[in-house]
């Protein structure tokens, strides 16, 4: 093994376990939002600090090897493809944090039918799960998992339109409670994003592997590629 | 038309097949990296343009070598002829233990060129194309081999232009010189592929990712690819060139 072979494999250990982290923080944030368990929203966010620390850390790593080594084609990519995902991870990890907060400000726990009727406890383990098949697609190189996500997300977007509807109606019905309903709305925004951060991360996962260039692309293209190789 | 095109070449070192079947286009006023490990054939598929290898005992070329589309293997061309159209730079330098002014001045004093002016304006005119004027204006008439190495690879360059040569044949030009000087034959080679076409060995990597529009990596004999040097450095096609590049063999 080469000495760039080394590094390269340390940065995507040290990239798996900030996938475990983020999903982590991800998983709590649910949990303490579903239990209002205020003492956990507080780990959240002491650990959200080291999702930063990781992310500066990544990056670090990143901008060595390129300096240091010059990576091209496969190489390159594994590292330009690692900082996009760095950043993605991150931005789920403020995900977390700001559900966390929002867990913290409110005084009620949050109403069963309201959660119930938004169906946000399934938008919460979509996205888990949908960040759980990004990680394992990363880590085994599999980019048949990878664009399984592109089909996944839209259970997110289908529950995210749904929403304002269900959040409208419960709001009529219990019009004392409409700042829970409207931080409930903002959580299931926020759930939304992590599926597009997903699809990102899946994008840069097969631009890496595949050297396909994704973004931007209709889905039903997205999905034609994975077609033409089944 | 290419300016400069194989086909099919197989070249011969007595019962050695070095070249093995070689097809590749090299478009007018571009630079066209070889790479590939020692002993691939990337020097001799070089050498081939301005006929070195003809020096070589037992050496036996089959295929067709065009230069402007006219085969430069045919009778009808002379070498001397071909030779004023290629011009070469080796990878150590090698000026002639004469001044510097006289190194640029050789290759037309020997086609006959007399006429002072004349070689005067062409001697700068080359030692500024070549970067090298505004250091060794003032001491032309002193031995080159008081240049430093970086400066003499620059007057080989010079003295390369000085014929108006319309190839440039490059063997590894700047593996034996420092960064800075390595550096300043590479703002070189930038420069002069829009009058001239390039062809140049390189070992550096990075060297081929920067000089060159196209990379043509060779491996025992044969060209596994030759492709546009981005398409070569993110993402190539044969898992051979991959492999060299990134460097996990060769």
């Amino acid at each position: 093994m080469t000495h760039l072979d080394t590094e390269l494999k340390n940065l995507k250990t040290d990239m798996i376990e900030m996938f475990g982290l983020v999903l982590s923080q991800l998983n709590k944030s649910q949990e303490a939002l579903i239990n209002l368990d205020k003492d956990l929203a507080r780990e959240v966010l002491i650990n959200e600090r080291r999702v930063n620390g990781f992310e500066l850390k990544i990056d670090r790593d990143c901008e060595n090897i390129i300096a240091l080594f010059n990576p091209v084609a496969v190489d390159l990519r594994f590292v330009l493809a690692t900082m996009k995902i760095n950043s993605n991870l991150e931005r789920i990890g403020d995900i977390a944090e700001g559900i966390c907060q929002f867990v913290l400000n409110i005084k009620l726990e949050p109403e069963k039918e309201l959660l119930a009727k938004t169906r946000i406890v399934e938008m919460f383990e979509t996205g888990a799960s949908i960040l759980e098949d990004v990680m394992n697609a990363f880590e085994k190189e599999d980019t048949r998992l990878a664009r399984s996500v592109f089909k996944n997300d839209e259970i997110l977007d289908e529950i995210n339109i749904n929403s304002t509807q269900a959040v409208a109606d419960f709001i009529r019905a219990n019009p004392e409670r409409i700042n829970q309903s409207l931080y409930t709305l903002s959580t299931i925004r926020k759930l939304e994003r992590v599926g597009d951060q997903c699809k990102n991360i899946a994008e840069e996962i097969i631009f890496y592997i595949e050297a396909k260039v994704l973004k931007h692309k209709p889905r039903a293209q997205k999905q034609q590629m994975n077609d033409d190789e089944i | 038309m290419p300016k400069i095109e194989s086909k099919n070449v197989h070249l011969h070192y007595g019962p050695f097949h070095a070249l093995k079947g070689i097809n590749m286009s090299i478009e007018k006023n571009t630079v066209c990296a070889l790479i590939g490990p020692s002993g691939c054939g990337k020097s001799t598929f070089l050498r081939l343009f301005n006929r070195m290898n003809d020096l070589i005992d037992g050496v036996k070329i089959e295929g067709n070598c065009l230069i402007d589309g006219k085969d430069i293997y045919s009778k009808e061309v002379h070498i001397d002829d071909l030779r004023k159209r290629v011009g070469m730079v080796f990878q150590k330098p090698n000026p002639f233990p004469k001044t510097i002014f006289e190194n640029v001045a050789f290759g037309l004093r020997v086609n006959g060129i007399t006429h002072k002016t004349f070689i005067d304006e062409r001697v700068e005119r080359c030692l500024k194309q070549a970067a090298l004027w505004e250091e060794v204006k003032d001491k032309l008439k002193k031995s080159a081999m008081e240049l430093s190495g970086g400066q003499q690879q620059r007057l080989c360059i010079a003295r390369a232009l000085a014929i108006e040569p319309s190839v440039i044949l490059m063997d590894e030009p700047a593996s034996a010189l420092d960064p800075i000087s390595t550096s300043k034959i590479e703002e070189l080679i930038y420069e002069l592929k829009s009058q001239y076409t390039i062809i140049i060995v390189t070992h550096n990597m990075q060297q081929a990712g920067r000089v060159s529009d196209t990379t043509a990596f060779f491996y025992v004999g044969e060209l596994i690819e030759f492709n546009s040097t981005k398409k070569i450095f993110t993402n190539p096609t044969d898992i051979k060139t991959q492999n060299y590049i990134t460097g996990r063999f060769g």
